[in-house]
């Protein structure tokens, strides 16, 4: 446990050793804050809710989030650091999970600094609170699955861009699934709605914290985390 | 630790990559303490026979024990023993030389307690006093060669693993290595490998020579030199001399097995000798065909000359 302790101080420390760290979070919350004001309108509509900010923010985190995922492991193969890591007495499980959570603290730190946002509110109007702490869990827990997709597509290759691009497509698609449900024939429709993490995350953001929806990102998760550990492993294959 | 038994033992060890063979059945053993040179030409395989070893990759057949380890079964503590450099020194640039000391020695699992005295010794060994504070990015190559080894022996490890240690060094630099590998060479088991005979022939005990993936040549460099290499003496004669008679009597001097004409002189290939100076038998030769003779000298191959030999690809290999 050490060992991914080391792996995700390194790693998070990595992020503010150069300017990329501050310049997505940044981005990030200049994004979010754009959409939240001038798209979703919300000082125009006078509501005090964070309605806009929930329905936009599953979507800015397919952008922001492979961003901050891209270079986890894509960085190492080319600059060759892998090999020195994966030398040395530590498990493939110990650098993953340690990147993985380094990658989710940096994704946590810019949502926790949209706490603004609420608290703003609150000046305002009389905000429901409740929806607000069950809408931010949501939303980090969104960010962990993210994350975890994000880390996968970093593992498949050593070029960080395209790392980006399969994670944002994988995101994406999800997200979009999500808008499109009501679209679909009925058939279809539970079973991407199953799928869709947007879903799960509008239930949670609605204050109902049920189990299934935490099963399924913990699945998601797991699953993405296992892949990418089995896509580290595979050079120790024959 | 002084001991001869076998610290690794490699057996038959083969690398494929779809269809081409990178390795090809190399066996060989190493003992404690023993410094072995990995030579051979680019591509020959020396770089995937290491990444084998430190558990980077898993060989397609054959095995390896380092420390009487499976490298398979105890891949992590077989990466315990084991100070690994790879080639091009890869570092994290980011970081201050103390911190990527720091986090070498607690993923090498270092005691955190004995972790600022070793930081301290490896520093020490490797002349990194000066620059702990800057980052790794900021060094100059010889220094970030000197991190490299630095987090390599961070936590004393039996056994050293070496990539082209001085690949992109300048001569004064490559000297330091030289000898803070032999300094380090004294009580552990080094391999390294390198295209630069020198460093190999300053360095190391032992030399193994691989060539398209197979291994082509092993013992001292005095045992490989002296099987594969010859003993020459070259001879020049003043003009006036004809060709085809020189070669003709020369020829017929015992021992002298071939005679070529090259380097404006001609090249004697010698053989059986058993340490006789056969220089003043030839130098007789010369004197009663009555030529003037303006320069005679011994020139054994070495190292460079076995290497070109040996790895060379097509009639070249026929000459002497």
């Amino acid at each position: 446990m050490s060992n991914t302790l080391t792996i995700f101080r390194r790693e998070l420390g990595s992020y503010f050793n150069s300017p990329i760290g501050h310049i997505v979070v940044t981005a990030f919350l200049v994004g979010i804050a754009y959409l939240w004001i001038e798209v979703s309108q919300v000082f125009v509509e006078g509501e005090a809710s964070l309605r806009g900010y929930f329905y936009w923010a599953p979507f800015i985190f397919t952008l922001f989030v492979p961003a901050v995922t891209m270079r986890l492991l894509a960085e190492e193969k080319q600059n060759g650091t892998l090999e020195l890591l994966i030398t040395m007495p530590v498990s493939d499980w110990q650098v993953v999970l340690g990147k993985f959570f380094a990658g989710l603290a940096v994704i946590a730190l810019a949502v926790v600094l949209t706490l603004v946002f609420p608290l703003t509110l609150s000046q305002f109007g009389d905000l429901d609170w409740g929806s607000v702490v069950g809408g931010y869990l949501g939303l980090l827990l969104l960010a962990a699955a993210y994350v975890a997709i994000g880390l996968m597509a970093s593992s498949w290759t050593s070029d960080q861009v395209v790392s980006f691009i399969i994670a944002w497509g994988i995101t994406f698609s999800l997200w979009l699934f999500g808008k499109l449900i009501p679209l679909m024939p009925a058939a279809v429709a539970p079973i991407v709605e199953y799928i869709s993490l947007d879903t799960h995350f509008s239930n949670i953001a609605k204050g109902v914290i049920d189990s299934r929806d935490i099963v399924y990102y913990l699945s998601l998760i797991v699953a993405c985390l296992f892949l990418a550990v089995q896509s580290l492993d595979s050079r120790r294959w024959k | 630790m002084t001991t001869t038994e076998a610290v690794i033992r490699v057996e038959k060890l083969t690398k494929r990559y779809g269809a081409k063979e990178a390795i090809r059945g190399i066996s060989f053993d190493v003992p404690g303490g023993q410094v072995l040179g990995f030579i051979g030409p680019n591509g020959a395989g020396k770089t995937t026979t290491m990444k084998i070893l430190t558990c980077f990759i898993a060989p397609t057949s054959g095995s390896a024990q380092v420390a009487g380890l499976d490298i398979s079964a105890h891949s992590l503590e077989v990466r315990r023993k084991i100070g690994y450099l790879p080639e091009d020194t890869p570092l994290y640039h980011d970081l201050t030389v103390l911190e990527f000391l720091q986090f070498a020695a607690a993923l090498r699992q270092v005691d955190p307690e004995r972790r600022r005295d070793r930081i301290r010794s490896a520093s020490d060994v490797c002349g990194l006093g000066g620059v702990m504070a800057q980052r790794v990015g900021e060094l100059s190559k010889g220094y970030r060669q000197r991190v490299g080894l630095a987090q390599a022996l961070i936590h004393d490890p039996p056994i050293l693993i070496l990539d082209e240690p001085t690949s992109g060094l300048d001569p004064n630099q490559i000297v330091e290595i030289r000898e803070l590998i032999k300094e380090i060479g004294r009580e552990k088991t080094v391999i390294l490998s390198s295209h630069i005979l020198p460093i190999v022939e300053a360095t190391c005990g032992r030399i193994i020579l691989i060539h398209r993936g197979e291994l082509i040549a092993d013992g001292t460099i005095d045992d490989v030199v002296r099987e594969h290499g010859e003993e020459r003496v070259f001879l020049r004669l003043a003009d006036g001399a004809p060709a085809e008679q020189v070669l003709d009597r020369l020829g017929g001097v015992e021992h002298v097995k071939g005679c070529r004409a090259a380097d404006d002189g001609y090249l004697l290939a010698l053989e059986g000798r058993d340490g006789d100076d056969l220089r003043a038998d030839i130098h007789g030769c010369v004197k009663d065909n009555g030529w003037t003779l303006l320069m005679l000298e011994s020139r054994s191959t070495g190292l460079e000359d076995v290497f070109r030999k040996l790895t060379a690809q097509g009639p070249e290999a026929d000459q002497m």
